[in-house]
């Protein structure tokens, strides 16, 4: 089946195992609900055993998931009158990023995520979530929006990282996302950024600049790819499972570098096996977080921004004997 | 937190300027023919002594090519002889991933550079005016920015706020440094957030980008001057050329992400050859009308 990930099969084997025996039980008459309490069982603690211990890369495949919830997934189940707008009034309209005004708990917002398609035809053009510069800048526009009226902004990061083509350098590229990453740091509303997914690099960070940077369980956010580093490392992409722990990516390790405020836990399976659960546990947590930051003011915003930021880092200091 | 502790420790020693080649720092990638006596072009095979060389600013008088300078040849290239005071030169990368051989090759780079890490920063004069600089060495780790290069630029701009300097940062980098993972993704938010208080309070910020600006430098500080500049030949650009060519399978134009093709793209203001930067730039100052002295 689509969207089965290796790791997964035993338990999904199991289940299937169990769901026929269910219908043995219906169809043919012929009791197997002894077999399939037993089943079931082993099931529970299979599942436990899988999703209990996750590897790094199982993570990504995780994030990365085709049936992984995109933006506009979660956009439509956490606010209600989301009018999405468009466009950078420089160049163009990327898909890639989707923005708009909407409500969260009544109260007005402003929402921006990276957008991934659903399938191929999607992926194409909503070019599989990697924006170009016109896409930070729709985002940037409308930032600055959401500044002007006093709307915090929501973000949604999910992306394999900024496109990497001709165009898009031609256009600025570097520029863009520098810019975001200035003009998000100025906002005097509050900003929240949750990793959803794919956290890929500076294509994520344009969007990431938060009072608060949240995670889902299994989301990944990382300088560069698994399979990029890889290639660097090791001149073999297929060692990406290895790279991927190397490089301290999940939302654990980034909770743990004080880099992300707090992990939202994700059902048993990933995001996409409940989105129901899912979502019910972000809006408890984005509530949480709003409702602390709607109490600072403007500047007080733009402090605890930059306080958060400037305490990222390890390094030491030699103290020189005279 | 250390950083707690080192934040309000300035650290003034002076740096004589020309210090440079006690520092063994001559080797770059400058091909050396018999005891570095000739200096061989990269570009053009043009043989120049290597006195001449260093006095043209190590610009080849055959063809124009800018020779790679090391962090404390420029500063000495730009700054009144004598006026140049180091800031934080005590903080180190740490190893905070446990990355495979990072600290191995931090110790290497140490060694060959001379350096503590891949940036400089200080303050000095430039025709009298007054400046916080910074300079990134690509001999160190590329040039790329971890955790130590992401404090000592954030801290750079700081004073520049503090004190009302014009801030004057010189990129050469690769990118985020992979060894340190996301916490060198996150310095380019600092060091934005960093300039952003520049910004606000209507402190200069000067970006020259010199040979090779890439990545997530070119994606953060170096784009984000009130003047954007380049040095003639650098390589600037968000992604790599292969991994561009990959993407869109065809081959790109030879002067693809070169500071030339940029300008005609709009995307600097203006490149500078090596030997009219320091008089180009003590211009700006002045119609910055920043006070003289220090």
């Amino acid at each position: 089946m689509a969207g089965e990930l290796s790791f997964e099969k035993p338990l999904l084997e199991l289940n299937r195992k169990i769901e026929e025996l269910r219908r043995f039980t219906e169809e043919k008459d012929i009791d197997f609900t002894d077999e399939i309490v037993k089943l079931e069982a082993r099931a529970k603690a299979l599942a436990q055993e899988i999703y209990g211990n996750l590897t790094p890369w199982q993570r990504v495949q995780l994030a990365r998931h085709p049936e992984r919830p995109t933006t506009l997934d979660f956009i439509n189940a956490l606010f209600t009158d989301f009018i999405e707008l468009h466009g950078d009034r420089l160049y163009g309209d990327d898909a890639a990023i989707v923005a708009g005004i909407a409500k969260f708990n009544e109260q007005p917002v402003t929402v921006i995520g990276h957008q991934k398609g659903k399938d191929t035809k999607e992926n194409i053009a909503r070019n599989f979530g990697m924006p170009h510069p016109e896409g930070y800048r729709k985002a940037l526009r409308l930032m600055q929006q959401a500044d002007k009226f006093n709307r915090p902004i929501i973000c949604f990061i999910n992306t394999p990282g900024a496109y990497p083509g001709k165009a898009a350098e031609e256009r600025g590229q570097s520029e863009a996302i520098a810019r975001n990453l200035r003009e998000m740091a100025s906002f005097g509303v509050p900003i929240i950024c949750i990793v959803t997914g794919e956290g890929g690099s500076g294509g994520a960070l344009a969007l990431g600049i938060g009072n608060r940077l949240l995670m889902l369980e299994n989301a990944f956010y990382s300088v560069i790819s698994p399979e990029g580093a890889a290639a660097l490392l090791w001149k073999d992409a297929s060692q990406a499972q290895r790279a991927a722990e190397s490089l301290k990516i999940t939302a654990q390790d980034l909770f743990e570098l004080g880099v992300v405020d707090e992990i939202v836990p994700e059902p048993i399976g990933g995001a996409h096996r409940n989105f129901a659960e899912t979502v019910t546990g972000l809006r408890s947590v984005l509530l949480k977080h709003l409702d602390a930051l709607k109490t600072m003011s403007r500047e007080e915003l733009v402090v605890d921004r930059y306080h958060k930021y400037k305490a990222i880092g390890r390094y030491a200091a030699f103290t020189e004997s005279v | 937190m250390l950083k707690d502790i080192f934040y309000k420790k300035r650290r003034y020693a002076t740096v004589r300027t020309g210090q440079a080649q006690d520092r063994g720092e001559e080797k770059a990638e400058v091909k050396e023919v018999p005891e570095g006596l000739m200096i061989k072009c990269d570009k053009c095979g043009t043989i120049a002594y290597a006195k001449e060389l260093e006095k043209n600013l190590k610009v080849c008088q055959g063809c124009g090519y800018h020779f790679p300078m090391t962090a404390f040849e420029r500063i000495a290239m730009l700054l009144d002889e004598g006026y140049f005071f180091e800031y934080d030169s005590e903080l180190l990368s740490t190893d905070p991933l446990n990355f495979p051989d990072y600290l191995s090759k931090l110790k290497k780079d140490m060694e060959t550079s001379g350096l503590s890490e891949a940036v400089v920063t200080g303050e000095g004069t430039i025709k009298g005016y007054p400046v916080v600089i910074a300079v990134m060495d690509p001999r160190f780790r590329m040039g790329s920015m971890g955790s130590v290069v992401g404090e000592k630029i954030t801290r750079a701009a700081e004073q520049a706020l503090e004190k009302r300097y014009p801030f004057i940062l010189f990129s050469a980098s690769g990118g985020a440094r992979m060894q340190e993972g996301v916490l060198s993704l996150m310095q380019m938010a600092k060091t934005s957030a960093a300039l952003a208080r520049l910004n606000e309070a209507g402190v200069l910020y000067i970006s020259v980008m010199t040979n090779p600006t890439t990545g997530g430098v070119s994606a953060s500080f170096a784009s984000l001057g009130d003047y954007n500049f380049a040095e003639p030949g650098a390589l600037i650009g968000f992604a790599g050329r292969r991994i561009i060519e990959q993407t869109i399978r065809q081959e790109l134009p030879e002067d693809f992400q070169t500071a030339e093709f940029l300008l005609k793209k709009g995307q600097l203001d203006k490149v500078i050859p090596r030997q009219e930067l320091r008089h180009t730039l003590a211009k700006i100052l002045d119609m910055h009308t920043v006070r003289r002295g220090s």
